[in-house]
């Protein structure tokens, strides 16, 4: 193995966290700076060519080959894993930019009551209440700590949206339920597409409260405080699972990246694949050394540094521990180890699916293009009489409908699925059809995790990681209860038919539910349920730091970028701020 | 070697003249000549685009609805996919243990590729193309449960309605028939209205919109 030079900071992944920490690092001290991408470059202008629905969005061109690496399922530790031999339920990136470069670019904050859902849930319903097997915890870290840092990631990108809480006083417009805000969004709302109108005007004669849908596709012409301009969205309806053409659409490449090329002390290494974290530790503690990659001609290598950044993706992030043996790995049986532990994926589904008479022009838009409820999110309604805690949101999103992946959607009273008779109602319908879409919390439970597969491999050879994942009654009362309430909005719209969501039963692996898959490497206030502290900073290895939504306890509605980047942002403060003067134990 | 195959198409039976050019693109150019073309095949023989075709053209009929599977050269888009990296699962994790007979929400967890399948599902329909519509009908509906058949009608949606470079969509018909304009640059001053009637912008392809030629990924390796 050949062995580089020393650096003062190697990140593992050049996502957005990746880049996100580099650019701060870069910018505001001196330190060396390695960025490890395992997959390849990217530029702005990479993505002329790129609105082909095929190759893009249904071959997934953008993402992580699966021929290589993936993941596999099992619903509970009774059965034997499968892998998921190809992307459908969630998509992870790959390349400079990760998942960054082809997500939607919703951006809200998370309900300020989730960061502590433990205790506000004993406090206000009793233990009795959460479910049986529940390992909900407390993140750590509380909303108002993280409000400034949303603020500066709102800033960053830009974000198009109405404030509905600006210092505790309610906005009409806005969403009255979020967070009190420091500050209006950066930039005004996107456009509202027709389907999402719809929406909005039914959601509003019912009485509940319509916003905007906070949108990292801008509104109009932007220049960050790093100096970093974008254009205007222009609603050509290709974000998601596509690079931004004109770069309205925030992205690492295109917020990030033109900082860090700027900066001297910054690098970037494309085709390096990270395998291991080196690391010399005991029980007590210990110290990462570096880490272990193959680079794009095979060889290996070994990059030291004294600090270490994991900012490889949720999956990833709890791979590599896994993989380089820092920390003890979760037991379901004895509920020891908190390695791998709280493993959620976002309860996601199209609720209700409407058929209008008019047709909507639902080409056009962008991915974050539409409005949302959040009436029926968090505890923002009473749960003592109902059969589950916590909600969701419900939106309208028109973010370009594109015809490979939506011809064919029928209503029910339509039994053909090929010839004639599907075929003139297929193409009546397919500018005529809208899905309302539920995003709702996933509670953690002591049975969804992650460890390493004991059979399947990645193309090296190490242990794929795998899946306990199911969803519990609590999740399925939820939905019902969500379905019901987006059918009353459909129905409101003058919709003609509506298919409502049949229902979640066991997790479906072909079903693409965001890719908002969260925990693993989770945050909290204590060593023995957690891995990283309320700085992302590992507890048992003071010099390795874990960055993304792996360190989320449990899946709150929101999305999770806004959330992670803020995040990063605190612990970068913290490190500039103290841990660079003392590099020990930040918490 | 195998002997190089070729689709004979006539121009009756596409609604007009398909003209394969020198840079490997299907477009139409005349409703109204009578003679045939010869498109290369990439995996199929001829036969089995013959059937191809054939089946896929009962799936997405051309009928008073307007142009089907047939006209948008359907049968051209699934040999070429099927000869490129998904044909092959390039990017299918496709490392052992198989296990068959699994609970669909694993999705497809087989050994073969779209390759075999194709080839498998194809012994099945020998002569196909040489039957009456109900009877083919017929013969669809007895492997409708089958991978094949859903490889099949879902390459079938694709062929459609995905850009013309990749074969299929010839003439952009598929789009034209749902109103879909391809990818157009900007929708911004129209996004916001328009409410309730239809907005049908000409449709133009990537290779019209970028003005030069982008190669898909069935023709990169």
């Amino acid at each position: 193995m050949k062995t580089l030079p020393s650096v003062d900071v190697v990140i593992v992944g050049g996502g957005w966290t990746g880049l996100l920490m580099a650019k701060e690092l870069g910018s505001r001290t001196a330190l060396s700076v390695v960025v490890l991408e395992r997959g390849g470059s990217r530029k702005s202008d990479d993505y002329g060519e790129d609105m082909d629905e095929l190759d893009y969005a249904i071959r997934f061109r953008m993402m992580q080959d699966a021929s290589r690496e993936t993941v596999t399922l099992r619903h509970t530790t009774s059965r034997r894993a499968l892998p998921l031999r190809q992307h459908a339920s969630f998509f992870p990136g790959s390349g400079v930019g990760g998942a960054g470069e082809h997500w939607n670019g919703e951006f809200p904050r998370i309900l300020p009551d989730c960061f502590a859902l433990l205790s506000n849930t004993i406090e206000k319903y009793g233990a009795e209440r959460l479910p049986e097997d529940h390992s909900i915890q407390d993140w750590g870290v509380r909303y108002d700590e993280l409000e400034p840092h949303y603020t500066r990631a709102e800033l960053l990108l830009g974000i198009s949206g109405k404030a509905g809480n600006i210092r505790g006083k309610q906005i009409e417009g806005g969403n009255i339920f979020e967070g009190w805000r420091s500050a209006e969004y950066p930039n005004p709302p996107v456009k509202i597409p027709y389907f999402s109108a719809l929406f909005r005007d039914a959601a509003k004669a019912l009485g509940y409260h319509p916003y905007p849908i906070p949108a990292a596709t801008i509104s109009q012409v932007y220049t960050n405080p790093d100096g970093i301009a974008r254009p205007g969205c222009t609603y050509c309806g290709f974000c998601e699972r596509f690079g931004c053409m004109i770069g309205a659409k925030a992205q690492p490449t295109n917020t990030l990246l033109p900082v860090i090329q700027k900066r001297k002390n910054v690098s970037i290494r494309t085709g390096a694949t990270v395998r291991r974290i080196v690391h010399d530790t005991t029980q007590s503690g210990g110290r990462a050394r570096g880490v272990s990659y193959v680079d794009s001609s095979g060889e290996e290598v070994f990059q030291p540094a004294e600090v270490v950044f994991l900012a490889s993706w949720t999956l990833n992030n709890t791979r590599l521990l896994l993989l380089s043996q820092i920390g003890e790995p979760y037991d379901p049986t004895s509920g020891k180890g908190a390695l791998g532990r709280n493993l959620t994926h976002q309860v996601y589904f199209p609720a209700a699916t409407a058929f209008f008479d008019k047709p909507l022009n639902r080409f056009m838009g962008s991915g974050a293009s539409g409005v949302r409820i959040a009436d029926f999110d968090g505890d923002l309604f009473d749960h003592s009489g109902l059969p589950f805690l916590r909600g969701g949101i419900l939106l309208a999103l028109s973010l370009g409908f594109r015809p490979i992946a939506n011809f064919g959607v029928v209503p029910q009273s339509v039994k053909p699925k090929w010839g004639s008779e599907w075929k003139k109602a297929a193409l009546h319908y397919y500018d005529r059809t809208g899905n309302i879409v539920f995003h709702g919390e996933h509670l953690a439970y002591k049975g969804n995790f992650m460890d390493l597969d004991p059979v399947y491999k990645d193309h090296f050879g190490d242990p794929l990681l795998r899946f306990t994942l199911d969803w519990r009654e609590n999740e399925r009362r939820m939905a019902e209860f969500a379905t019901t309430k987006a059918l009353e909005i459909a129905r409101q719209t003058g919709a003609k038919e509506v298919t409502p969501f049949p229902g979640l039963r066991s997790y479906d692996a072909t079903r693409s539910q965001s890719t908002h898959i969260q925990g693993g490497t989770i945050m909290g206030s204590s060593p023995d349920r957690s891995v990283v502290n309320p700085y992302l900073q590992h507890w048992q290895v003071s010099n390795l730091f874990v960055l993304g939504a792996s360190a989320f306890p449990q899946n709150a509605s929101a999305n999770p970028t806004p959330t992670i980047l803020a995040l990063t942002y605190r612990t970068a403060d913290a490190i500039v701020n103290r841990y660079l003067k003392n590099p020990s134990a930040l918490a | 070697m195998r002997r190089r195959e070729f689709l004979t198409l006539s121009a009756a039976s596409i609604g007009g003249v398909l003209v394969y050019s020198l840079d490997r693109e299907v477009f139409r150019l005349s409703a109204r000549v009578n003679k045939s073309i010869r498109i290369p095949l990439r995996f199929l023989s001829q036969a089995e685009a013959l059937i191809i075709a054939a089946a896929a053209s009962r799936i997405f009929p051309s009928d008073e609805a307007g142009p089907g599977a047939r006209e948008a050269g359907v049968a051209v888009y699934i040999d070429r996919q099927l000869a490129g990296p998904w044909g092959r699962d390039l990017h299918r994790y496709t490392q052992g243990p198989f296990e068959e007979n699994v609970p669909a929400e694993f999705g497809y967890q087989g050994q073969a590729t779209p390759q075999q399948i194709y080839r498998q599902g194809l012994k099945g329909l020998k002569g196909f193309d040489r039957l009456g519509p109900d009877e083919q009908d017929q013969k669809l509906k007895q492997i409708e449960a089958s991978l094949f058949f859903s490889l099949l009608r879902q390459n079938t949606i694709e062929g459609m309605f995905c850009d013309p470079i990749h074969g299929g969509n010839i003439d952009m018909l598929g789009w034209q028939l749902i109103g879909f304009p391809g990818p157009r640059m900007s929708n911004f001053d129209d996004v916001d209205k328009h409410f309730g009637e239809a907005f049908r912008p000409k449709p133009a392809s990537l290779r019209q919109m970028t003005g030069r030629k982008v190669r898909p990924s069935e023709d990169q390796e």
